[in-house]
């Protein structure tokens, strides 16, 4: 199998053929979405829980339609409806639902490093839904196969990403899997959020023109509003002045930019409402997309000892290579 | 008259500058005399087999946390003072940061009445500079001065407020206390949780800048250059710190300061993974940063060696990395890490020995870290080629929280003695 991970934590250290295989299952399952009956077997039996202690609307939606168009029964707890609010540490929690034996947790955390924490310590498959300032994985598959969709290719592109890069899990995402697919990318930013080692991972500019300039693909981050008053800037006024995407800082780049946003935008502050809704824009294909790319993950992750028994079977050979299964895990296969 | 010699050892006695093969004449509890190899000295003592090993005055930390009151779960004076004898540690000096705060006589008598029911390593209490450490005013000093403290420290807690610094130095200068101060300007600091760079961006997680903590030295050491009072900085970790220490003490200012094991030991990347185990305040730093805290070492710069021996319970450490508790105990393998120096970057035997010894001696004006004659014969027997491997599970302190676990170490106490009375014996030591 390709993808021979029992998590999916992040897509830093994937490999191009694990990104592009992980993008490829995904396209196989775009088409569910599009047909009458939204839903196929393929994970009749499987249980999923999304354990959430951050506030989503997006992420959480899409994981539990795209849990339940594969069939799987979704449970879905947030901190509000966990013993979190009883005191409990995060690994009693997620010991104790793991002990309900179910084939996926989805974490979102606060706490960069939190579902490694759990993954480190669990059998069961986590699968990342945000981790602080970490990682976002999911979303960032669905930029990637957005863009994908659009230019055939990733590698070569020139990608900027503009906002606030530092505080930001989907920008690590991105630049991540965007440097080992050979995009090259523009970091843009206030200096305040655009810390000097960022220049490891792209070329970085305080100017949003020079930024964009001739770019395929322009990605917007969320500004938090929270960050005011932290003096990251003065206030989102004179911030969007500077980085908000208009129509005519768009006319920098190339006539056929395609122009993302993960959601939730703030309107009038990091993205004008024309560009946001204008012609560039595929910020409700990303949304559409996003469905597929957790069907695959869910499909790779919470099918895995299915997956294996058959690539087992198909040849023995990659058999001795592969390392066995738990025991617990074969059994269940069977 | 009880009479002990212990035979064939190399003796490093930096307070005395003896490097070599001397046998060493404890009676009474005290250094009677060290005799050149093989002299007869009568044959009628009890002998202990030194041969292979060095004999080092007893090891001093002048910071470490025992935890009690208060904190009993992480550590108790008894567990702390087990844990440093087997590390080679005959005295320790243990930070305020208890609960209640060792800011007043009380709890300075308490932790000494601990130390002594004990009866392991020689405990000297730290008083806090501010009244419950909370940088506001003064705690009363004086009064824990005649209770026994060596110096005074809100560590753990930077004294963010400026003005009480500056009455802090002045004040203990009346009765020569040092200031310990652990150097972190808050506001800069911000909530990180590891060193900012490279490795803190990449693992999103928010960075404590170098300039957090060099500002505060700067802020000190210009403020020592008025008062007349005595600075120690207390485990420096960035190349920055080192060159302004190095500045002060040309300038001849009454600064000292310390590394740990771990500043000299390990670079940020051992955070990687999460590892909380390797969060620590001061954070882990870069390779840069250590290589100028080896160097400082070497010249000088830095004259201590101390472990900021910090116990955490489990389930303080066994969370996200955010919320993990700050430190890593360090008693147990300080020596060998310590002892590292000296292959891996030419740092001479007998500075590492002045640094675990004579020099934090000097700083809190103990009578130790000397086998000079007449002194109280606290001796540390050290099997400089012993391998072993760390196993926190074996550790004498109550807590396991060491990022060293499972690394191969080299060289470590088989024999610690305070007072002429042996409180530590490794396993299969020669005696006779």
């Amino acid at each position: 199998m390709p993808f021979a991970h029992r998590h999916l934590l992040g897509l830093e250290g994937l490999s191009r053929d694990e990104l592009t295989f992980l993008l490829d299952t995904a396209r196989s399952f775009t088409e569910i979405s599009e047909r009458d009956i939204k839903k196929v077997p393929t994970l009749r039996g499987k249980t999923v829980v999304s354990l959430f202690y951050e506030a989503s609307t997006r992420t959480r939606a899409s994981f539990e339609i795209a849990a339940k168009r594969m069939s799987a029964d979704f449970v879905s707890l947030t901190s509000s409806t966990s013993s979190a609010t009883k005191g409990e540490t995060l690994l009693d929690t997620a010991r104790n639902l793991a002990a309900m034996r179910p084939d996926a947790i989805i974490l979102r955390h606060a706490a960069a490093g939190a579902p490694h924490f759990l993954a480190a310590r669990l059998e069961c498959p986590i699968i990342n839904a945000g981790d602080g300032a970490h990682e976002h994985p999911t979303q960032a598959l669905l930029d990637l196969l957005t863009i994908r969709e659009r230019k055939r290719r990733l590698d070569g592109l020139t990608i900027a990403i503009v906002g606030d890069i530092l505080h930001s899990r989907v920008a690590r995402s991105n630049i991540f899997a965007l440097n080992t697919l050979g995009a090259s990318l523009r970091l843009i930013g206030p200096p305040t959020l655009l810390p000097p080692e960022l220049r490891a991972w792209g070329e970085t500019t305080t100017s949003l023109d020079e930024g964009v300039r001739d770019a395929d693909v322009i990605m917007m981050l969320r500004i938090q509003l929270e960050r005011q008053g932290k003096n990251f800037f003065p206030t989102v006024d004179e911030y969007s002045r500077y980085f908000c995407l208009t129509q005519r800082a768009v006319a920098h780049a190339k006539p056929d930019v395609m122009i993302l946003h993960p959601g939730p935008m703030n309107r009038g502050v990091e993205i004008a409402s024309d560009v946001a809704d204008g012609p560039y824009s595929v910020i409700m294909d990303q949304v559409t997309n996003g469905i597929a790319v957790r069907m695959a993950v869910l499909y790779l992750l919470a099918n895995r000892p299915k997956l294996e028994a058959e690539s087992d079977t198909e040849s023995a050979a990659v058999q001795d290579q592969v390392p066995a299964p738990a025991p617990r895990l074969r059994r269940r296969a069977g | 008259m009880s009479e002990t010699i212990i035979r064939g050892g190399t003796v490093v006695d930096p307070a005395n500058g003896i490097h070599g093969r001397h046998d060493v004449v404890v009676r009474d509890g005290v250094i009677a005399a060290l005799l050149r190899a093989d002299a007869d000295d009568g044959g009628a003592a009890e002998s202990i087999d030194a041969s292979g090993c060095l004999v080092v005055p007893g090891l001093i930390d002048i910071h470490v946390h025992l935890r009690e009151p208060g904190y009993e779960y992480k550590e108790t004076v008894e567990s702390g003072t087990r844990a440093a004898v087997a590390g080679g540690f005959t005295s320790v000096a243990c930070m305020a940061n208890t609960n209640p705060v060792n800011d007043s006589a009380a709890v300075t008598d308490y932790i000494r009445e601990r130390a002594a029911a004990a009866a392991l390593a020689r405990v000297f209490p730290i008083g806090a500079v501010s009244k419950g450490l909370k940088g506001e005013e003064l705690a009363e000093i004086g009064e824990m001065q005649r209770a026994g403290i060596v110096a005074v420290s809100d560590d753990g807690m930077p004294i963010m407020n400026g003005g009480l610094m500056r009455r802090a130095l002045e004040y203990t200068s009346m009765f020569g206390l040092p200031v310990i101060v652990h150097e972190e300007e808050r506001t800069i600091a911000g909530e990180g949780v590891m060193n900012e760079g490279t490795l803190s961006l990449r693992l999103g997680l928010k960075g404590v800048h170098a300039a957090a903590e060099e500002a505060m030295i700067a802020r000190d050491i210009a403020l020592l250059e008025r008062t007349g009072g005595r600075l120690h900085i207390a485990h420096l970790s960035t190349a920055g710190s080192v060159d302004l220490v190095r500045a002060a003490k040309q300038r001849g200012l009454a600064v000292s300061a310390e590394a740990s094991p771990h500043h000299f030991s390990l670079t940020e990347d051992a955070v990687d993974g999460y590892n909380t185990n390797a969060k620590m305040n001061p954070p882990l730093r870069t390779a840069c940063d250590v290589e100028a805290v080896r160097r400082g070492l070497h010249d000088g710069t830095i004259e201590v060696i101390a472990t900021d021996h910090a116990p955490h319970h489990r389930d303080e450490k066994e969370v996200e990395f955010d919320v993990a508790a700050n430190g890593i105990v360090g008693l147990e393998t300080a020596l060998p890490l310590a002892l590292r120096l000296t292959e891996e970057c030419g740092i001479p035997l007998a500075t590492i020995v002045a640094a675990m010894t004579v020099n934090p001696a000097r700083i809190l004006r103990l009578p130790h870290g000397t086998l000079s004659a007449g002194a109280a014969a606290d001796i540390t027997v050290i099997d400089p080629a012993r391998r072993w491997t760390v196993e926190a599970a074996r550790f004498k302190s109550k807590s396991r929280n060491t990022p060293f676990e499972g690394m191969q170490m080299q060289g470590q106490a088989v024999l610690t003695m305070v007072g002429g009375r042996i409180v530590w014996r490794a396993d299969a030591v020669g005696g006779a």
